[in-house]
């Protein structure tokens, strides 16, 4: 596997604001290795498009400090008009609702074509043909008719493969997507997804796929990183995340997982509470206002932080549980009721 | 396209008919309502101390006496055709488009109002000009630099600019720079003269609008610099001078492109303000000189063409943003 192509350390990201400072990010840490798919999940306000920003050296006015090496180069450090040469080029993103993310004015292809133009001196005539052949490929039918179509004229799902095929024009070694289904309908979610993974395997890209909801992430995503409160509580491959996951919180998202086989008031184990302040973070373990295991620990989840460590190989939690008790908790209590009567 | 011409085509004269309606009635019903007599609306035609004679005379040829639907015909037919009129003896022929007659100035409106177009004209384009471009240059940067002693101090300036009335600048200007006054002098036959007569008139009246567009393309620049698009721009890569000038302000430039329209259809009825500080022979001073004199033919006449200015500025700015906006179009 070699070294990772993506390393994030210690990220903090703070935005001084007139009610405070507001942690959005602290002290979070991740690998990604080339061609891999990370899976970024947590509630709303978590810090997931914070991160993916900071990735991108797209925040303006906040405080950045931690490593973020991206091909042995550190994006903090930089020079701004040095990681605006990286981006599009080797790092690109997409974003949650591609209606307002594209200018209304131009056309779909006159936006690609321009992404293809910062970073390659061509003609319009070979970025147009470039620009039809990208929109061919992200599924997009009589693209050289379309090309010359105003955004509002596509429907959600063909304006978010528009995007991809804007992302993706300049071949990036590292895509961002923040939450491209949200908005889209249910049925045209699945779509998008699968020609996210279609195209990583023919562009040999590697992805972070960020969303509020494990059940998007869990086919595509090779590894997958539960944030909560700017930081990382658990991180697992899939298959480990889904089959024994460890934290608490976890343990709630995959609870409020939209299931068919029962009705949402046999949910047992939805989330109590909301998502805490970033301005007064809770003391201890952010997660104790709202985790029903936080008393097992006697004063520790109250009082302080829990760290980010392994209980096997690659699987990362910051719990104070102890390791037995997890397992315990997840076989005897989780569990079952995940898997329902 | 073309449904949409005809439809805002078809939809601007049908405003003007509006319009002219509405005009009309207030100057010949309203008066009625307030309980004026037919004489005494004829008496206002005729000029001071009128003779019963004179009335009776000017109500037949008038014909105040008729119904204010066979008024309003005869206007209109005055204006598509021409029409007579006559004081006892002699018959006065006013010549299509007939906007009325004066029987105070003894002469037909549009004539003079006509004599008065390329001074207000002269005005409003010289103004339009240096208060679009400074205006928006400076909300721009305003916009760009927020919160720097730039943007502070062109904020000031600004609001100093929207606060003070025109005769106040206008006045002070003309006491510091041009005690004498200043002389409309028609562009054809001295280009200088015109400019350097209308400097002074130009610079006020572009102050005002000035200031206004400076707030507003600052206010609209910075909401436009929080959209997704230009996020979208910055992730491609785009240099941030190119993610300024190619997206955001394309998409700042677009509605105040639809407010300078307005405002220019808007002074091209007169610059009622400016023209009388400055003395300028215009459209507005014309309006103000007829309000004085009660000469309701002239009020009348101005009154429309005002309102025509407008409209059609409106259906210009109307088709521009259907060029600027594509999602406009049908
Ligand atoms: N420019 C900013 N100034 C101040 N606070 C900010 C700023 N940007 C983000 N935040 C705060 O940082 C926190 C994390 O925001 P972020 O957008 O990363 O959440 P998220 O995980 O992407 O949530 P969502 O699922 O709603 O997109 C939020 O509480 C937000 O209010
Ligand atoms: S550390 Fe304590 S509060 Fe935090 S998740 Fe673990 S048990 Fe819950
Ligand atoms: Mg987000």
């Amino acid at each position: 596997m070699g070294e990772p192509f993506l390393s994030v350390q210690d990220l903090r990201v703070q935005f001084q604001t007139d009610d405070g400072l507001v942690r959005s990010v602290d002290g979070l840490s991740f690998e990604l290795r080339k061609q891999q798919t990370l899976g970024i999940v947590g509630e709303s306000g978590s810090g997931k498009s914070v991160t993916s920003l900071a990735i991108m050296g797209l925040h303006k006015q906040a405080r950045l400090s931690g490593q973020i090496l991206l091909d042995g180069q550190d994006l903090i450090s930089m020079a701004p008009d040095d990681i605006r040469r990286l981006r599009g080029k080797k790092m690109a993103m997409i974003f949650q609702d591609p209606l307002s993310s594209m200018h209304p004015f131009y056309t779909v292809g006159n936006q690609i074509i321009e992404a293809y133009q910062i970073h390659h001196a061509v003609s319009t005539k070979v970025a147009r043909k470039h620009a039809i052949d990208m929109l061919g490929r992200v599924g997009i039918p009589r693209p050289e008719k379309r090309v010359d179509d105003y955004p509002h004229q596509f429907s959600g799902g063909m304006r978010q493969r528009a995007m991809i095929a804007m992302a993706l024009s300049c071949d990036p070694e590292l895509l961002i997507a923040d939450e491209p289904t949200t908005a889209l309908d249910v049925t045209v979610q699945a779509q998008i997804l699968d020609l996210i993974r279609d195209l990583q395997r023919d562009f040999h890209t590697a992805v972070i796929l960020i969303t509020h909801d494990l059940g998007v992430v869990s086919e595509i995503a090779d590894e997958i990183l539960v944030m909560y409160a700017g930081r990382a509580v658990e991180r697992a491959s899939s298959d480990v995340l889904f089959t024994r996951p460890e934290h608490p919180y976890t343990w709630g998202l995959l609870g409020s997982l939209p299931r068919l086989d029962t009705e949402p008031t046999d949910r047992l184990l939805q989330i109590k509470g909301t998502p805490p302040s970033l301005i007064n973070v809770p003391s201890g373990c952010p997660f104790h206002p709202r985790c029903p295991y936080a008393e097992l620990n006697g004063e520790r989840s109250y009082t302080s932080v829990p760290a980010l460590k392994a209980s096997e190989s690659g699987h990362l939690v910051a719990c104070h549980l102890p390791v037995e008790t997890r397992h315990q908790l997840w076989e005897t209590d989780i569990k079952p009721k995940l898997e329902g009567p | 396209m073309a449904r949409f011409l005809v439809r805002r085509l078809a939809g601007a004269v049908l405003l003007l008919v509006i319009t002219s309606m509405v005009t009309f009635a207030i100057f010949f019903i309203v008066p009625r309502l307030a309980g004026q007599t037919v004489d005494q609306l004829a008496a206002q035609y005729v000029g001071k101390d009128p003779s019963q004679a004179e009335i009776e005379a000017t109500k037949e040829k008038l014909g105040l006496d008729k119904p204010i639907i066979v008024q309003y015909g005869q206007f209109i037919k005055g204006i598509v055709a021409g029409r007579e009129f006559s004081f006892g003896p002699d018959t006065e022929y006013c010549p299509p488009p007939c906007f009325g007659y004066s029987f105070k100035t003894q002469r037909p409106v549009w004539p003079d109002l006509v004599d008065r177009v390329p001074v207000t004209f002269s005005l409003a384009i010289g103004a339009a000009v240096i208060w679009l471009i400074t205006g928006v240059s400076i909300g721009v940067l305003s916009a760009l630099k927020k919160g720097t002693i730039f943007d502070r101090f062109a904020m000031v300036i600004a609001l100093a600019g929207v606060s003070l009335p025109i005769f106040f600048t206008g006045l002070l200007s003309l006491a510091l720079f041009r005690p004498t006054g200043v002389n409309y002098v028609p562009f054809t036959s001295d280009p200088l003269g015109w400019a350097s007569n209308l400097l002074l008139p130009w610079i006020t009246l572009a102050f005002l609008y000035a200031a206004l567009y400076a707030r507003l393309t600052r206010a609209g620049m910075l909401e436009t610099m929080t959209e997704d698009y230009i996020r979208t721009a910055r992730a491609k890569g785009l240099r941030e001078r190119k993610v300024v000038t190619r997206h955001a302000l394309r998409a700042t430039l677009t509605p105040i492109l639809t407010i300078f329209g307005l405002d220019i259809g808007l002074l091209l009825g007169g610059a009622v303000l400016t023209e009388s500080t400055f003395s300028l022979p215009g459209i507005g001073r014309y309006a103000i000189d007829a309000i004085n004199n009660q000469d309701l033919p002239q009020v009348l006449g101005v009154t429309m063409l005002a309102a025509f200015f407008v409209v059609v500025a409106s259906l210009v700015v109307d088709l521009l943003y259907a060029v600027a906006d594509p999602r406009v179009r049908l």
